[in-house]
């Protein structure tokens, strides 16, 4: 499946407050390749840079220096309106905390990406968006709001909607940090479940190293440098 | 923009409904603001329509003279040569030349609704041991009625002006013990004549009430000894505000003295000039005070809708799209308080001619609110709901997305 190139990086470094007394490197070159369609888990101790990379990789935040090709773009020094573009084409999002918006319902959160790129949702959309809500089992809840459901069916609206628009990455940044362990469970099948079937690649960022286990690749971020990078254990 | 801002749409008004209170209270803000706008405006203009009718409603609009007797010095003004003292002339009553030709000129001029001629002039009016000193006035009645309403304002009687006849105001009447047909004699001095009086009038004013005699234009033309004569032209024109521009251009065109009704009350306009720079600085504040009352609101919720702005931006929202978000809100806001606004006016209004009544029992006067007015104000507080986005919309936009998110 490491076949095409989706992303990478090289000589990537990050600091914030530049120029001022309290400036702080973040991330120190970070050289990375990572192939459509992997399966990776960024572990590492807290303020090792991981949500920082992933936030890069997002493109919700620039890096301060080095290279970041994503799907043989340079994403270095494009502008805002061109990232928020490539954003919305190829990249998912999961939060740890879903952040669904709470003023829509399920399914309107997961047809959000279609409004916001043509200004209405069409049936078909409207299908699909109800397709993938009930892949991920909640066909029953698709019109209730956010705050009806409960922590691990927010988590999953989430997933469905990082994948209605079929991204080619769907970054997750402790997608089960807040579950319990049941619900927990659950949400990372579906992870691996979409990614058996549509071959969508992902990179989660997680503390949990039972989880980190079941990926197909780990890198250990530590002190904002990579300390392994490898296929897990066993 | 594909579907007309369908996504920003959408946004703006969850994130109203989301807001419930808050939104409900800035709504409301605003609605009293265009009311107080709204009700102020239509009040002033109702006022002033009501004042500039009633002034107009015992004169012209505008009055055509014979110009003034002037003394010409025998000796010319010569450099280093000054007269000191001119003695003036006292004027005497003068007819308006060739007045029966002017007329037809002056009611084919574009604007003229109504000219009518008359013969002004002093008088005392006799009836037994009373005398009242009057105010003479002999006019064409056909004609007279287009410049001045007199129908409306007959007392009693019968609006007629046969020879012999004369209708007087009611305060004289009063004095000389007058009623509908009695007789009176008028004097001028040079003649006298008995009249009968076919109508009493009552003209709004008290003076005009105690002084006014109108009589055949003949019968004033022989009393005042203007045989063929008449002192004044008086002209209507279909738009009163078009008064000044038609004296000027008479006076370049005709060697009378013209006088519009502006010229006569010129008091009265500079009040109704102040008037109209208070109510526009009253409306200027309150729409200040709108556009603050959204802005502030709008940036309270561009701080609590962080994370939401943070997920729509991730999502792949544009920096315009999320400024549009806020800019709608505010606008939706305005349109929506201006609704409710014009309604509230709208009753205030119903509340001021129901309940504020003059001393006759009718309405003190009458105000509506006009259809174009009522646009222009929700057109005015839309805007100013956007105007009120603006800061917090670029706020909005503006937000770094991965620290939005971190909250």
């Amino acid at each position: 499946m490491t076949n095409a190139n989706l992303l990478q990086l090289s000589g990537l470094r990050k600091s914030y407050n530049l120029g001022r007394p309290n400036a702080a490197e973040v991330l120190h070159g970070i050289d990375l390749r990572i192939g459509a369609g992997e399966f990776v888990a960024l572990i590492g101790p807290s303020g090792s840079g991981k949500s920082t990379l992933l936030n890069i990789l997002g493109l919700l935040e620039p890096a301060t220096a080095g290279s970041y090709q994503l799907q043989g773009t340079e994403m270095a020094g494009l502008p805002d309106a061109a990232l928020t573009r490539r954003r919305r084409q190829a990249l998912g999002f999961v939060f740890q905390f879903h952040h669904l918006l709470p003023a829509f319902t399920a399914l309107e959160n997961v047809t959000l990406p279609a409004l916001m790129a043509a200004g209405r949702v069409t049936a078909g959309e409207r299908a699909r968006a109800a397709e993938l809500l009930a892949a991920v089992g909640l066909a029953d809840a698709m019109h209730k709001r956010p705050g009806e459901l409960s922590g691990g069916m927010q988590q999953r609206v989430a997933i469905a909607r990082a994948l209605v628009h079929d991204p080619a990455l769907v970054l997750a940044d402790e997608p089960t940090g807040n579950l319990d362990t049941a619900s927990s469970q659950a949400v990372f099948e579906l992870l691996r479940a979409i990614h058996a079937e549509r071959g969508t690649a992902f990179v989660l960022v997680t503390h949990d190293p039972r989880l980190a286990a079941r990926c197909d690749r780990v890198i250990e971020l530590v002190d904002g440098r990579i300390a392994g990078d490898a296929p897990p254990p066993g | 923009m594909m579907a007309w801002l369908g996504f920003e749409r959408r946004v703006a008004l969850r994130f109203l409904r989301e807001g419930r209170m808050q939104t409900l209270l800035i709504i409301a803000g605003v609605a009293a603001g265009v009311a107080v706008v709204t009700y102020i405006s239509a009040l002033i203009a109702g006022l002033q329509a009501n004042t500039v009718a009633k002034t107009l409603g015992t004169q012209a609009h505008l009055t055509l003279r014979a110009p003034d007797d002037r003394v010409l010095p025998a000796l010319p003004a010569q450099a280093g040569a000054a007269i000191s003292e001119v003695q003036p002339r006292a004027q005497r009553l003068r007819s308006v030349a060739n007045w029966q030709l002017l007329l037809p000129q002056l009611q084919a001029l574009p604007g003229v609704s109504a000219v009518s001629p008359m013969v002004s002039g002093a008088g005392l009016a006799l009836r037994g041991e009373a005398t009242q000193a009057i105010a003479l006035m002999g006019v064409d009645l056909e004609r007279y009625r287009r410049i001045i309403d007199l129908e409306s304002k007959i007392t009693s009687g019968r609006l007629q002006l046969a020879p012999g006849e004369a209708m007087v105001g009611v305060e004289l009447a009063a004095d000389l013990g007058l009623r509908a047909g009695d007789r009176f004699t008028i004097d001028t001095g040079s003649a006298t004549e008995s009249v009968r009086v076919s109508a009493l009038l009552d003209l709004g004013v008290k003076d005009l009430n105690r002084r006014s005699v109108l009589v055949p234009l003949r019968s004033a033309q022989s009393l005042l000894g203007l045989p063929g004569g008449a002192t004044v032209l008086e002209l209507q024109l279909a738009d009163v505000w078009q008064a000044q521009d038609m004296a000027r251009q008479l006076r370049q065109t005709y060697p009378y003295r013209v006088e519009s009704w502006q010229d006569n009350n010129a008091q009265l306009l500079s009040a109704l000039a102040a008037q109209s720079i208070s109510t526009a600085v009253i409306r200027a504040v309150v729409l200040a005070v709108v556009v603050l009352g959204i802005a502030s609101v709008l940036v309270v919720s561009v701080v609590q809708k962080r994370r939401e702005i943070g997920i729509l931006r991730a999502m792949g929202a544009t920096r315009g799209q999320i400024a549009r978000v806020f800019l709608l809100q505010g606008a939706m806001v305005g349109a929506l308080g201006s609704l409710l606004g014009l309604l509230l006016a709208g009753l205030l209004i119903w509340a001021f001619m129901h309940f504020v009544r003059g001393p006759d029992g009718g309405p003190v006067f009458v105000i509506t609110l006009s259809l174009p007015t009522m646009l222009q104000v929700s057109l005015l507080a839309t805007l100013c709901g956007v105007l009120a986005a603006v800061a917090p919309a670029r706020r909005a936009a503006a937000m770094d997305p991965a620290q939005a998110i971190r909250i």
